[in-house]
């Protein structure tokens, strides 16, 4: 079953109207191929309309939107070979990252995903992409991994937030994401983080300190869920929309602070309604932003990495 | 004001002002609810005398009890964009700063920078101050960090931190979250100078800060009671509905679960820092005194 917006429902209207008169049209012989092509302007139309001026919190909506590609729909398109490779060796497999070895365009990198699931099944088996302790270790482990064999570590960032439960915090959620964030500012090989739905707080930046970070047009980034911080500041999640607004969370806000790279276009309306182009646009933005740091050396590319963090917050909007 | 005192010329005010009664002579417990002398406060460095309840410190109370005689300078922190996201909510971020300000009656954010000696070591002191902003950690704290980590490579001195933080400075929205990244970078140069970084964790460390440069400690010491975590309890109570269990989140139950080293009571304190920082920085044995043959 496909999943509407709000502000996706007179799109979707206009697109069951498409497809009831194709489904009519099988029946007879009326030629409905006018209207057909009426509907698909005025959807074109509505579509450029409405992403024209989204909201933050529209932003917001679509970079949650179930059926926007997830990591394991990232890893499947642009990374072969794959070998899935699990566990922290200390105490568990936390599948709210994926974790592996393959090949990103002919060249062996090392991978990192939130994976968020789809159904209530894979949404449970991956803990809605909510990583514990055991994530960031199997993280950081990998990371060694990239570092040992001069491996490009290539990560795809999509959380709500690191788990928020009894054990995580028995096992050290802190010191896990900050073991990880430290392992990604010592790796020697290029890393490029891209943000593809949501960044939630230090669940994200705990694999998005990279030598380059991107995002994708409708991704947001933010210290914290609109809800939980108009909790604390307006009393009531009722106003996460002002939050929303307030916290500057878009990629598009995000570029002009300076905190990340590059943005990916997505196709007209969202990568959840083209998919595959919009992982492929994924694909074609980390290529170039990886080709020029593979031909620096491990120092520089520690450097460059410092000195990128080291000039972030010098400026506002 | 009244005639005498707009008549009388600043000195003599002085002296005529000089019967000002402080205050707050009396200090409500937070956790016992006794009411404590400030004297007997000061003298017990500020733990309840009936409880043993670890008081929050100003952070220059907190300077003084850890350097050697209480002496220390503390540095002027670099400036930094104020109020980069142009951020409102009921109040504009730049008045919650302000206010901020007015209160703790200094022009600065929530960290102090301070260096002097530590068992005649050089060393650097960074402290939070939770009563501006909840401690909470933005740009300003975050460059503070890095100028503390800066100084102590200069004098080859070691580092410790002290943070009383609810985490990072939401008015700063993704600049705050960034300095969790900025932060494990000053550790990073302290480290790589082979020089030691210490955490002293009080109450509370919580968030960003617990999940960046508080959790990279070589040495990490906690002070009793101290709330450490990285999500709130309420927001967890919230999340799985269920009881937490008992003393959770606290200093002790972190060193039950392997977090810190040591959680030390704050009258053995200076004591534990001095040994700590003398075994790391002075590994020599001691040289041998001959008597010189006459």
């Amino acid at each position: 079953m496909r999943h509407f917006l709000d502000f996706e429902k007179p799109l979707a209207e206009l697109e069951g109207k498409i497809e009831e008169l194709r489904h009519l049209s099988n029946g007879g012989d009326i030629n409905i191929a006018d209207e057909v092509a009426r509907l698909e302007a005025k959807v074109d139309r509505l579509l450029r309309q409405t992403y024209a001026k989204l909201s933050p919190w529209q932003k917001v909506q679509l970079a949650r939107h179930p059926d926007r590609p997830h990591g394991s729909d990232y890893i499947r398109e642009l990374i072969a070979e794959f070998t899935p490779l699990a566990g922290d060796r200390s105490f568990g497999e936390d599948r709210a990252i994926l974790g592996g070895i393959g090949r990103f365009r002919g060249r062996s990198v090392v991978v990192l995903a939130h994976e968020k699931g789809t159904d209530t099944e894979t949404r449970l088996k991956h803990n809605f992409g909510m990583a514990k302790p055991e994530g960031y270790r199997k993280a950081r482990r990998l990371m060694a991994l990239a570092e040992r064999f001069g491996l490009p570590l290539l990560t795809f960032v999509d959380t709500p937030g690191a788990y928020p439960g009894i054990d995580a915090e028995a096992r050290g959620q802190a010191e896990a994401i900050a073991r990880s964030i430290e392992a990604c500012l010592q790796l020697t090989v290029p890393m490029i983080a891209t943000i593809i739905g949501e960044g939630g707080s230090g669940g994200a930046l705990a694999l998005a300190t990279g030598n380059r970070v991107l995002m994708m047009e409708h991704s947001v980034y933010s210290v914290i869920s609109p809800e939980a911080c108009a909790s604390i500041i307006w009393r009531t999640a009722e106003n996460a929309q002002d939050a929303a607004e307030a916290l500057k969370l878009t990629a598009q806000d995000l570029l002009k602070l300076g905190v990340i790279d590059g943005i990916v276009p997505e196709p007209l309306g969202g990568a959840h309604r083209e998919r595959q182009p919009a992982v492929a646009a994924a694909g074609e933005a980390i290529e170039a932003a990886l080709r020029p740091l593979v031909a620096l050396d491990g120092p520089s590319l520690r450097q460059q990495r410092r000195e990128k963090f080291l000039a972030m917050g010098s400026r506002g909007l | 004001m009244n005639w005498l005192t707009n008549f009388v010329l600043p000195k003599i005010r002085a002296v005529v002002a000089k019967k000002d009664v402080p205050d707050n002579l009396w200090h409500k417990c937070p956790n016992c609810g006794q009411m404590l002398f400030h004297r007997d406060l000061e003298a017990s460095l500020f733990v309840c005398g009936s409880c043993g309840h670890h008081l929050r410190l100003a952070p220059e109370r907190r300077l003084s009890m850890l350097f050697d005689d209480g002496r220390y300078d503390a540095i002027e922190l670099p400036k930094t964009v104020l109020d980069p996201l142009k951020f409102r909510d009921r109040k504009r971020y730049t008045e919650r700063l302000k206010e901020a300000q007015a209160r703790t009656g200094t022009g600065r954010d929530a960290l102090v920078v301070a260096h002097g000696t530590v068992a005649g070591l050089p060393t650097v002191i960074a402290v939070f101050d939770f009563d501006f902003m909840g401690g909470s950690m933005g740009i300003a704290v975050g460059e503070g960090l890095l100028a503390a980590a800066r100084l102590a490579v200069l004098q080859e001195a070691a580092l410790l931190v002290v943070p009383a933080s609810g985490g990072a400075r939401m008015q700063e929205g993704i600049l705050s979250l960034m300095q969790m990244s900025r932060t494990t970078l000053a550790v990073e140069m302290v480290k790589e100078k082979g020089l030691p970084y210490l955490v002293l964790l009080s109450d509370p460390t919580t968030g960003g800060v617990s999940a960046s440069f508080a959790m990279l400690g070589d040495i990490t010491l906690a002070e009793p009671g101290a709330v450490i975590g990285f999500t709130g309890a309420r927001v967890i109570e919230e999340t799985i509905r269920e009881k937490l269990p008992e003393g959770f989140q606290r200093a002790e139950y972190l060193l039950d679960h392997g977090m810190v080293d040591m959680v030390v009571p704050r009258r053995e304190l200076r004591d534990t820092l001095a040994r700590l920082l003398g075994l790391l920085r002075r590994p020599a044995p001691p040289a041998q005194v001959v008597a010189l043959r006459g």
